[in-house]
């Protein structure tokens, strides 16, 4: 493989990595907090069916983007409402949510625009454009790195960059703030939080918010930054994948960066089969690669490599009063 | 909170959760400009307004009912198995591969055999996710989620690159011969009466050889196999020690410990059963109805199993009422789809709604009926 190939590949990576991280900071923090979500899906497909709507009616994505964070967010609260509020079963509220989802994206979509359930193609500035950072012109004749930064670095969507940035931040905000270091506690362990006169009701609620905030961002990549437009069904399994990639990351900001990106190269090897058979010398099935992601969780989890241990408090609903 | 009589938490607590999802799939196709009526009209007479109609929603609800029951006694154990699509997928390659291996000489010995067939290969699929729950304590949601989606594109993978045969272009297995068809209800005598095709003046068509012509439905023997099977698992649960080891195990994991139950031994019995009950379902779909094995066969009837064993309360007779009643909505759901402006897409949101408000929000509705029931005693939750 020569190093343009390579270089393709890397900058697919990114693109393809992207949705994955949001997604995956997202469920970081629900899952810190004590409240499992299998709901990601749902949330982003949301997200991604909302912006893609009204970024083509207002012809601006960032309104499309508020949109689509509000479209997820309401997703966020009902799953809130029924896992903290009602101390209901995370797990089936995460299942039915994605099934709502899946059918009322499509309901939506086909009523506003009559397309077969799709929203018309956005362009221009419904759509998020490439930023160019500074210098990748002048420095792209440099050998080796010049090229790295001018095609892989440089030239994304303003997501990708959010997408990155929000890695440091929610480290910072996990391990460094007061609110973080509640937030894990509440995820260990409810009752000492409790103890401590802070209510384990309003921290769960603005983990699941946030939770909804960075899924908004991922379903608003999905169909204003990756594609063009909303489809049924677009996010493709990518919530699930999201979760697989928090469990191979082990609950940690860092570790979902590198997870995440991971799995996207993963699919981006998974889009040019043609390379992998010059490398290798034979091919590797399509469906493989696309099952790999699932298989490395399913090692991860087995405890053969390293050992994944949730939040102690993750699933249960916490009762304040007997 | 107020506890509820039983009657009250077994009829009640379903109906009014179908009537609030009920409510809100109507809002949601008025929102879309359609009416709810109409909706409700075309529904009820796609779906169970005609012996035709009753033959499709028969033939999904044979498929809800495995899969509906293979959820429910995971949750007997305590366990959530999401896992039930690809379980069913790869019963559906068991079914496959016992078909094409001989020219069976009469259905009911095929049926057998695939049954057989069926059971293992979905019970092998819950296997791997059992044993690492089991002896790994890894989240059996979460590892059933992967499998589903390992099993898809090994699915994918051996329908392409090895069971497609040469010269055919859609990925399928060959059509499997016609010693493996099952019965369709407008073959199997006296029900098939129901299927006549009649002209104008009500006299029964007949086709050139003087045989009568029937109506044809997806509905097959399978089933009865189905019926056999709610009673075979409340007695499996309610009348055998297993089922006694496995329910006291769901209720409490460290009194079944103390009174000497494996946990391995009921998480892997537990699972096998519901993977075997999940593969089974595609006697119904792979080998009743296509004939031959297509890409993602189960069509989420899987994750239907999910809404009809929380909507029937866990117990087989509700699981049978409740898979009748979605394949009501899935019939129903695809008359729509055809006949009004309202999308296909409709049955997967009151799916959703229901699995919401039977299994999420169950506490509210409660909490709502309670309002109507004299408290009787306060109980400690």
């Amino acid at each position: 493989m020569d190093y343009s190939t390579f270089l393709q590949i890397l900058d697919s990576t990114f693109r393809l990595a992207t949705p994955l991280l949001l997604a995956c900071l997202a469920g970081l923090f629900s899952e810190r907090s004590g409240i499992f979500d299998i709901g990601l899906e749902g949330k982003m497909l949301m997200a991604a069916m909302c912006t893609g709507a009204v970024a083509a009616i207002s012809g601006s994505v960032w309104i499309g983007v508020l949109a689509g964070i509000g479209g997820a967010m309401i997703f966020a609260l009902i799953h809130g409402l029924a896992s903290i509020t009602f101390r209901g079963n995370q797990l089936i509220s995460g299942v039915a949510l994605n099934f709502v989802a899946s059918g009322i994206t499509v309901l939506v979509a086909q009523a506003l625009f009559r397309q077969g359930g799709r929203t018309p193609p956005l362009s221009g500035d419904a759509r998020f454009n490439p930023i160019e950072l500074p210098f990748a012109e002048a420095l792209s004749s440099v050998p080796i790195i010049g090229p790295l930064y001018a095609e892989v670095i440089s030239g994304h969507t303003a997501l990708v960059y959010i997408a990155i940035l929000a890695v440091p931040v929610s480290w910072w905000v996990l391990y460094r703030s007061r609110f973080g270091l509640r937030l894990r506690a509440v995820g260990e362990n409810p009752a000492s939080v409790d103890t401590a006169g802070i209510s384990v009701v309003r921290l769960r609620y603005s983990a699941v918010i946030i939770t909804g905030l960075l899924c908004g961002l991922a379903g608003a990549y999905m169909s204003a930054g990756l594609q063009a437009g909303f489809g049924r069904e677009m996010t493709a399994g990518r919530g699930y994948i999201a979760l697989a990639a928090l469990i191979f990351a082990k609950w940690r900001p860092w570790g979902a960066l590198y997870a995440t990106f991971l799995f996207g190269f993963l699919q981006a090897l998974a889009l040019r089969p043609d390379v992998i058979e010059r490398v290798l010398h034979f091919s590797i099935p399509t469906p493989a690669l696309d099952a790999l992601p699932y298989i490395l969780t399913v090692i991860v989890l087995a405890g053969f490599v390293g050992r994944a241990i949730p939040p102690r408090a993750g699933g249960e609903p916490y009762v304040k009063e007997r | 909170m107020t506890r509820l009589p039983r009657w009250a938490d077994l009829v009640l607590v379903p109906l009014i959760s179908l009537l609030l999802a009920g409510i809100i799939s109507a809002l949601v196709i008025l929102a879309i400009g359609e009416s709810p009526s109409e909706a409700l009209k075309t529904m009820v007479v796609g779906a169970v307004g005609s012996p035709y109609a009753w033959g499709y929603t028969l033939y999904y609800a044979t498929s809800f009912m495995f899969t509906g029951l293979a959820v429910t006694v995971a949750f007997h154990a305590s366990l959530f198995n999401i896992g039930g699509e690809g379980q069913a997928q790869l019963g559906g390659l068991g079914v496959a591969l016992v078909c094409l291996a001989l020219p069976w000489p009469h259905w009911t010995l095929a049926l057998m055999a695939a049954m057989i067939g069926a059971a293992l290969f979905g019970a092998a699929w819950a296997a791997v996710p059992a044993y690492l729950q089991a002896k790994r304590g890894s989240h059996i949601v979460i590892t059933t989620i992967m499998f589903n989606y390992i099993g898809a594109a090994l699915i994918i993978y051996l329908l392409v690159n090895v069971l497609r045969p040469a010269g055919q272009m859609d990925p399928a297995t060959a059509r499997f011969p016609e010693g493996a068809a099952l019965p369709q209800f407008h073959d199997i005598p006296f029900i098939r009466n129901l299927y006549l095709r009649y002209d104008g003046s009500g006299v029964a068509r007949l086709n050139a050889a003087g045989e009568p012509i029937y109506q044809q439905v997806p509905a097959n023997v399978t089933l009865f196999i189905a019926v056999l099977a709610c009673w075979l698992v409340w007695l499996l649960l309610w009348r055998t020690r297993t089922g006694y080891e496995i329910r006291a195990f769901g209720k409490s994991q460290q009194a079944a410990i103390y009174a000497g139950i494996s946990p391995v031994r009921i998480t892997m019995i537990a699972m096998l059963i519901s993977g075997a009950l999940a593969g089974l379902m595609s006697i119904n779909n792979v080998m009743g109805e296509s004939g031959r094995l297509l890409q993602n066969s189960a069509e989420g009837a899987g994750f239907i199993g999910i809404a009809v064993a929380l909507m029937g309360r866990n117990h087989p007779v509700g699981v049978f009422l409740a898979a009748i009643l979605f394949g009501f909505l899935y019939q129903g759901g695809a008359e729509l789809g055809l006949l009004t402006g309202i999308p296909i897409e409709l049955r997967t949101v009151v799916q959703g709604l229901v699995i919401l408000f039977t299994g999420a929000l169950d506490h509210m509705v409660r909490m709502i009926l309670g309002l109507f029931f004299r408290p009787r005693r306060t109980v400690v939750t």
